[in-house]
């Protein structure tokens, strides 16, 4: 048995499950200190499926709290960057483009040293331990906690990050924080040490959080290990969630999107996750969710995670519902959190896409006499709108002209009709209100490579299959099962103006958890 | 007339300038980032108009040159740039009166800015390019004979270098590329000094402005939620550009990528949303050709444009993914790089594309 948890801002959902087989599922508000309300909900699983706490497997979790800390800049810890480039890439030192909001609530300080590598592996400077040490001495009279390492070029050779991380190390002692950039990220120095800084300015926060967590789930008897969910879908081991906080920020869409694969049995779909105030859409390939492919700004920062590619509309649960019969529209206004006061079905004076979904008999919430009332046709054409809308969405993300399935998952999906326009009939699984948290409870283990490779003549396939391998060890590396480890997504871009067939490789393979 | 630019249009700048780069040039982000920095220290740039530009000035314009994929991790320095400029006007024994890009497309249009805010010159508002090119001989300077030599190069440890190859800049480009290797893969060059009279003669006019409106025009129109590829087309509208033509909307469902000669060579196929038509892109860095359903609608050196359809922000070659809502747009090249001169140097067969040139008004009129 394995228990998913997935902590948002406003719910906590957990369930039970064996193999695939949901036991029990829960849904809750979410606690200020997060722990107690995970004690809750483990509670209320117990109480619809008695088990017996040894019996559990494993615990994953996911969490958009570290996101929600940046965002909201609290409990950020004084961090420095350090770069090593010099003598290049002085004219843009780290934090450049931050809003100054964060660099302050970071106490953040930025540091250049000698260092960093050529593309092809040909150092810039070498490494100065005195310069370091300095700085390492600035730092330590800033009360600087928590440090991010970032070296030209480390996604091709981390000496130099590893190198500076024993010497700062040394200087500060065993308290600081360090955060090495090619552990965090992909080729793109800025953004790379963008999301390092991030991370780094985390460490303090999610060391408390992972304490917290274990503290509760052992507190509950359960000696299983834990696991918190990442933005790939795959999962981290608590030791790797202290010091990569900033793997979490996307897990949220990732999985719900998971979940909505193993409960309705589809793996290459759309998924509809259609909440209060908006609806999210992305697209499952083989199990997994298409990334995104540009930039990712992340509380006005730029960063080169890897998040899913997903469309927000405002379209939800709690959508305005304006105009009378003949020019009804849905959204993007909405009561927001304020549903269970607002809406008819509650008792308010609001009219909801709820209430319409409720009168139309597709949802059983609240006092459906409130509603009886709604003209038959306003009724009709609001649900008519909101599933044209999301008919246009799932269109759009569409990449042939086959048609792709789709899977309605949330707590918002009971408005969707059974059959969208255009796109088929629409699957909405069994327990599709806590598809997140059944997607951070079936989350595998993965291994990323992002490196640029001089590809001499005749060698292509072994470099490349030198880069499999390696993303093979890397997921073996994070506790995946060496059988089942497999290879998702390949990328191979030639570099333009390069000798050699300079070629940019990205690759990841993912494998079920070991001993679960 | 002259005017000022400040920090507070460079993002439109620079999404201007992208759009100009026809998916290559590189991403002017971090040019824009750089500018912006030596703005907050130097104050403003001064641009001039062409027409204000005195006889016999000595013009120089500066760039970068190597790999984007490089300048997104081994950061382009704003020392580097200046250091060219100064080593071209120390073999030259005169100091320049302004600088100039030679490619107003991608992260090379940021590069004089940068040159112009520390040094205290005005930056001509015009180009060699009109758009982004892969190699240093396709400028209009070059088709219309100037030379680039002496070429100036600076690398990131203050290293400095002059090729002077005569008359013949294909030979310099190869040179210079091959010292760029060296330097670690980019490096900042100082080339086709010009008088102001030779300058008007052969340069794309009014290519920063036009940048600057284009990327206006669509941060405008996203706000207004009007439809920023419209939005363009009324920006083209009136400037020696003229014409733009939607050639395509739709997803991309392939891209296929080599390298061959040091280039990335390439397609990209995209599917309309109802996947009953096919349009095919292919490039050298930049975009070179579109052929809808087989057939060509537009063609180097008019420009190729891809746009994300909802934001109207370009996507340049290297970004392109699979599943990516693109709107594929085409643009008229001025007439200046359409002459059996320019075509020569960079039309359709200078790429070894197998079309003849037409220009993309004629092959879609309205």
């Amino acid at each position: 048995m394995r228990i998913g948890i997935d902590v948002g801002g406003t719910n906590t959902d957990a369930v039970l499950l064996d193999g695939s087989h949901v036991l029990a599922t829960t849904k809750a508000a979410t606690s200020e200190d997060v722990t107690s309300g995970i004690v809750r909900a483990l509670d209320s699983l117990r109480a619809q499926y008695g088990f017996e706490p040894t019996a559990v497997t494993g615990v994953m979790i996911g969490t958009t709290h570290f996101l929600n800390a940046l965002v909201e800049a609290r409990h950020l810890a004084p961090t420095a960057a350090l770069r090593l480039g010099l003598p290049a890439t002085s004219s843009l030192p780290p934090l450049v483009d931050w809003p100054p909001r964060l660099t302050e609530a970071v106490s953040g300080r930025s540091y250049l040293a000698h260092g960093g590598h050529e593309f092809d592996g040909r150092k810039i400077a070498e490494i100065d331990e005195d310069e370091l040490r300095g700085h390492a001495a600035d730092m330590a009279a800033h009360g600087i906690r928590s440090v991010a390492i970032s070296s030209v070029f480390s996604p091709v050779s981390d000496e130099f990050e590893s190198r500076a991380a024993e010497i700062i190390g040394a200087e500060l002692g065993p308290d600081v924080a360090l955060s090495l950039s090619h552990e965090i990220g992909r080729i793109g120095l800025l953004e790379r040490e963008n999301a390092t800084v991030i991370n780094a300015a985390l460490r303090e926060l999610a060391a408390g959080i992972v304490d917290g967590l274990a503290g509760a789930v052992a507190g509950y008897g359960i000696c299983a290990p834990l696991y918190l969910s990442q933005n790939d879908g795959t999962l981290m081991d608590l030791e790797y969630a202290r010091r990569h906080p900033v793997a979490t920020f996307a897990s949220g869409p990732t999985n719900s999107m998971r979940g909505a694969a193993v409960l309705s049995g589809v793996d290459t779909c759309a998924v509809v996750d259609v909440g209060g105030t908006t609806s999210d859409v992305g697209v499952l390939q083989q199990g997994f969710p298409r990334e995104a492919g540009t930039a990712v700004d992340v509380a006005g920062i730029r960063t080169n995670f890897r998040m899913p590619d997903v469309l927000s509309f405002g379209v939800g649960g709690g959508s305005l519902v304006t105009g009378g019969a003949g020019e009804v529209s849905v959204g993007p206004r909405s009561v927001g959190y304020r549903l269970t006061e607002d809406a008819l079905v509650f008792g308010g004076s609001t009219l909801t896409a709820t209430d319409v979904a409720v009168a139309a008999g597709l949802a059983d919430i609240g006092d459906r006499f409130a509603v009886a009332h709604l003209d038959g046709r306003l009724v009709k054409e609001a649900l008519g709108a909101v599933a044209a809308d999301v008919a246009r969405v799932v269109d759009s993300m569409r990449t042939s002209s086959e048609p792709l399935p789709v899977v309605a998952v949330g707590g918002g999906s009971v408005l969707l009709p059974d059959v969208l326009p255009g796109c088929g009939a629409v699957h909405r699984p069994e327990h599709f209100a806590v598809a997140n948290a059944i997607g951070a409870a079936i989350a595998q283990v993965g291994g990323e490579v992002d490196r640029v490779y001089a590809i001499d003549q005749g060698r292509r396939a072994a470099v490349l299959d030198e880069a499999r391998q390696e993303a093979v060890d890397r997921a073996v590396a994070a506790g995946a099962d060496p059988s089942g480890v497999r290879i998702v997504e390949f990328d191979e871009v030639p570099i333009p103006y390069l000798p050699g067939n300079a070629t940019r490789v990205r690759c990841k393979a993912v494998g079920d958890l070991h001993h679960v | 007339m002259s005017w000022t630019l400040g920090p507070s249009e460079l993002d439109d700048l620079a999404r201007g300038a992208a759009i100009l780069g026809t998916g290559g040039g590189g991403d002017p982000w971090i040019g824009r980032l750089l500018v912006a920095e030596a703005m907050r220290e130097h104050g403003p740039v001064t641009v001039l108009d062409p027409e204000e530009v005195a006889d016999d000035a000595l013009v120089v314009p500066v760039a970068n040159m190597g790999a984007p994929t490089v300048m997104i991790e081994k950061l382009p320095g704003a020392d580097e740039p200046v250091a060219a400029l100064r080593a071209l006007e120390r073999f030259l024994g005169r100091e320049a009166d302004a600088t100039m890009p030679i490619e107003c497309g991608g992260g090379n249009s940021m590069i004089p800015l940068i040159v112009a805010a520390r040094t205290g010159l005005p930056v001509v508002d015009a180009d060699g390019m009109g758009r982004a090119f892969p190699e240093l001989q396709m400028e209009t300077f070059h088709v219309y004979g100037l030379t680039a030599s002496p070429l100036a190069m600076a690398g990131d440890h203050g290293e400095t270098c002059v090729f002077d190859t005569g008359r013949d800049t294909v030979r310099l480009e190869d040179l210079a590329r091959r010292v760029t290797v060296g330097l670690g893969g980019g490096a900042a060059i100082a080339e086709f000094a010009m008088s102001g009279s030779d300058l008007k003669r052969t340069a794309v006019p009014r290519t920063l402005s036009l940048a600057l409106a284009l990327g206006r025009a669509v941060r405008e129109a996203r706000a207004e939620h009007r439809d920023p590829v419209a939005a363009l087309g009324e920006a083209v509208k009136g400037t020696i550009y003229g014409h733009l033509r939607v050639l395509f909307r739709g997803k991309v469902t392939d891209v296929e990528r080599r390298t061959e000669g040091g280039f990335a060579q390439g397609r990209a196929a995209f599917t309309s949303m109802d996947g009953t038509s096919g349009l095919e892109v292919r490039f050298q860095n930049e975009h070179l050709a579109a052929l809808v359903d087989g057939e060509v609608v537009c063609l180097v050196p008019d420009l190729v444009c891809v746009l994300e359809v909802d934001t109207g922000e370009p996507i340049t070659t290297e970004a392109l993914r699979y599943g990516q809502r693109v709107a594929v747009v085409g643009i008229a090249a001025p007439a200046i790089m359409r002459t059996p001169e320019a075509l020569a140097v960079f039309g359709p067969q200078a790429f070894g594309l197998p079309f003849p040139f037409r220009p993309v008004e004629r092959i879609l009129p309205v």
